[in-house]
């Protein structure tokens, strides 16, 4: 797939007026999570990278996102979200009733863990788990729909899209301050914002994105 | 949270030891009168929002001892602030509580906040007036309950706000009897606003740029905004005029002490049925302040759940609550959307979410259902638009990867509503779970009922109907969002209906207030700081005023 803002890295703007220190101290912090797991056993680890692997798939062209690991570092610290659906459990133990059960699923209907399972039938799991058709005591009272809305939609963006590398294919311009915008009417851009890559014009932008500043 | 040069706002209380920190100087510091716990001040303070600040700045400039008691940081915006929505999670009420009911809501977000100057850190600054009738809306138009002010006297009162917080709004309001004028200029409508307009002008409703609380031109210390469109998590420029940078400055110049990380626990009662002062956890250790009055602005959750936790033998079921009525009505406030994309490069990520808004619903009468809504424009950024994604279309895997990358073209209006009071929407205590400080957690209840699934039927269908007008594809409907509470200890002219009465006083113990949204027997149709900012601002006069007499 052609990049929509080629060559456009948010990263480039880190020493510029659109980072302050504050957004540098957060996001070298995160970019230095460790990739193992601290609080998933390395089996639910496995299950909740194939987990990762489906809801965002990633291009296979640049260094992932570690989703997994952004995921079980919000358990480890134990950063809640501020409320908890009174049907559900806490967060760390809601993963390990949830990855538990898929496993479980997968080897009723494969014979295989879920992670060893082809994507399609990965998805298929997954769609059912949106459903809420996911059930059983594996489960322990937990509904399957909830988990899927609040833990693993939930946990697996806000992961994902907190990532540089996120911004940057998406686009956006990212950390703002102190320097704000000053072109906000339609298709104007600041040159510190990311140029889209137009047909036949995917040179303009790849050159404009190379000196954002 | 890695350690800024300023340390850590979670780790030690910054407004200690006769200073408090300038949140305009890096590094800076400003002087502060210090009280001791002993020492029984006028005024005890329970949170330091719309509310809370509000009246302990008013009520220190006008001569009384104040005591301002924060949960929350006192934040350097300058360098505590990242442009990052996960780190900015700092700004919100993130400890636990449980949601349960058939619309279980969404908390610890934009609905909460923990932080010297409450949820107006976060706030998208959106300064609206009540519809006057609303102030009567049982009276006058059959639903809800009345509140015990008159709206021409909420109308002095939301000009002295607007005047405050230097409102930057346009040159006249389409709607509502006549207001003075915005004291700031209104800010340049971004292309996502341009939208809204489009979309309103075809269907013929009026629009305006939307009145907000960030600055057009310098003031004071304020530079003008800049557009950099992360309000929402927390202006790191100042241009905000939150509570943070124009009340909690106020009051500590007028004498009065704000004190941070300092979680109150507990309202103190004495045999005669006057509060004496709270109980507030602070660096490590509980401790008790004396105080002559307590006012409760914790908002629409940790208000009641004060009052609750603050029972003892003579008021059995909570403070203040001998109507039964503390915890219950609680309200929301739809905040349905509908987006979609168009051609153009719209990228609303820049300047305030919200420069356009309609409020055509508010004032038009001609709907089969009670109460009101406006729509406003939007501007979310990654991650919440990630979240509208998975939430309102169920999207994952390839195609929400791919459908994310259209983020610089997408383009939507969000609709802030009325809900209805109901008894069985509350906020009760958890006796089997508590949080951080040993303090049972609350548990809220919330259903939509049949006339705000109506109203929620009729913003999204006329929401729609804007966006196809203006020319925007691809349309889908967000319609699981809610965001501003209220209703939780209700003010009106009975004591056997209210909590509190019109100057925020409770009927059972005269000494013991309450000045928040929790007060707000109805919430309107549109973001309700102004509207607290006003009651703050009356209540204020109000207790000079029976100081005066002798009646406090």
């Amino acid at each position: 797939m052609t990049a929509r803002y080629p060559g456009y890295d948010v990263l480039a703007k880190r020493h510029t007026l659109s980072w302050n220190e504050a957004t540098r101290r957060v996001v070298d912090k995160r970019l230095a999570v460790p990739r193992e797991p601290r609080f998933l056993t390395t089996d639910e680890w496995a299950t909740l990278r194939a987990v990762c692997d489906r809801i965002l798939p990633q291009p296979k062209d640049r260094p992932p996102v570690p989703i997994a690991a952004y995921v079980d570092d919000k358990l480890l610290e134990n950063k809640i979200d501020g409320y908890r659906d009174a049907e559900m459990p806490h967060q760390g133990e809601a993963w390990r009733i949830a990855l538990a059960a898929l496993d479980g699923h997968a080897r009723e209907a494969h014979s295989r863990r879920f992670h060893e399972l082809a994507a399609a039938e990965q998805d298929a799991l997954l769609t059912r788990m949106q459903k809420g058709e996911l059930s059983g005591d594996a489960w322990q009272g937990m509904p399957s729909r909830k988990f899927f809305a609040k833990r693993v939609l939930h946990d697996i963006t806000n992961a994902y899209y907190a990532h540089p590398t996120a911004w940057s294919e998406m686009g956006f311009a990212g950390p703002a301050a102190p320097r704000g915008y000053v072109r906000m009417d339609a298709n104007q851009h600041d040159p510190w914002e990311a140029a889209e890559a137009h047909p036949g014009r995917e040179a303009e932008a790849l050159a404009k994105n190379k000196r954002v500043v | 949270m890695a350690i800024s040069p300023a340390g850590d706002p979670f780790e030690n209380p910054r407004a200690i030891n006769g200073r408090a920190p300038d949140v305009f100087t890096e590094g800076g510091w400003v002087p502060m009168r210090h009280y001791r716990d002993e020492e029984e001040v006028d005024f005890a303070i329970v949170g330091t929002g719309a509310g809370g600040g509000t009246l302990a700045a008013r009520l220190a400039e006008k001569g009384f001892s104040v005591v301002a008691l924060d949960a929350g940081p006192y934040f350097r915006p300058m360098e505590d602030f990242a442009s990052d929505e996960t780190a900015q999670n700092q700004l919100y009420w993130m400890d636990p509580r449980i949601v349960a009911g058939d619309t279980p809501l969404t908390m610890g977000g934009k609905n909460s906040g923990k932080a010297v100057g409450g949820s107006t850190v976060h706030f998208a600054m959106v300064s609206l007036r009540f519809r006057p009738e609303w102030f009567k809306s049982r009276s006058l138009m059959g639903y809800g309950a009345d509140w015990p002010i008159d709206w021409r006297e909420m109308w002095q009162y939301y000009a002295e706000a607007e005047r405050a917080l230097s409102i930057s709004g346009p040159v006249s309001y389409p709607w509502g009897p006549k207001r003075p004028r915005y004291p700031y200029r209104s800010h340049p409508i971004n292309a996502a606003g341009m939208i809204l307009a489009k979309g309103a002008e075809a269907q013929g409703y009026e629009w305006t740029p939307t009145p907000l609380a960030t600055v057009s031109a310098p003031r004071g210390k304020s530079h003008p905004c800049v557009y950099r469109g992360w309000c929402r998590f927390g202006c790191s420029t100042n241009a905000k005029q939150s509570a943070l940078v124009v009340w909690i400055p106020r009051a500590i110049t007028a004498g009065a002490e704000i004190r941070d990380l300092a979680m109150v626990g507990k309202v103190e009662v004495n045999g005669a049925g006057k509060a004496t002062g709270v109980h507030y956890h602070r660096e490590g250790r509980w401790r008790f302040q004396r105080a002559r009055n307590v006012v409760v602005a914790g908002y629409a959750v940790e208000t009641p759940r004060l009052l609750l936790m603050s029972a003892t033998d003579r008021f059995p079921d909570g403070l203040a609550n001998s109507s039964g009525l503390v915890g219950k009505n609680f309200m929301t406030q739809p905040n349905q959307a509908v987006f979609g994309d168009v051609e153009e490069e719209i990228r609303w990520n820049k300047a305030p979410p919200s420069t356009t808004i309609t409020e055509h619903w508010n004032y038009c009468d001609r709907k089969d259902f009670f109460g009101g809504y406006c729509w406003m424009g939007q501007g979310p950024l990654p991650i919440e638009w990630a979240t509208v994604q998975v939430g309102a279309r169920g999207v994952w895997g390839e195609q929400l990867w791919r459908d994310m990358q259209n983020y610089n073209h997408q383009v939507g209006v969000k609709l802030v509503g009325e809900c209805m009071p109901d008894e069985k929407n509350r906020v009760t205590l958890v006796t089997d779970e508590k949080d951080q400080y040993g303090l049972p957690i609350t548990r809220i209840t919330f259903s939509l009922g049949e006339n705000d699934k109506a109203l929620i039927a009729h913003g999204l269908d006329q929401m729609q109907q804007s966006m196809q007008l203006a020319g925007v594809r691809n349309l889908f409907r967000q319609d699981n969002d809610y965001n501003h509470l209220g209703g939780t200890a209700r003010m009106g002219d009975d004591p056997r209906t209210s909590v509190v009465n019109a100057d925020c006083r409770s009927w059972d113990l005269p000494n013991l207030g309450v000045c928040d949204g929790s007060g707000f027997p109805t919430v309107g149709g549109g973001n309700p700081h102004l509207t607290i900012h006003a009651i703050a601002l009356r209540t204020a006069d109000r207790i000079e005023a029976l100081a005066k007499r002798g009646e406090l």
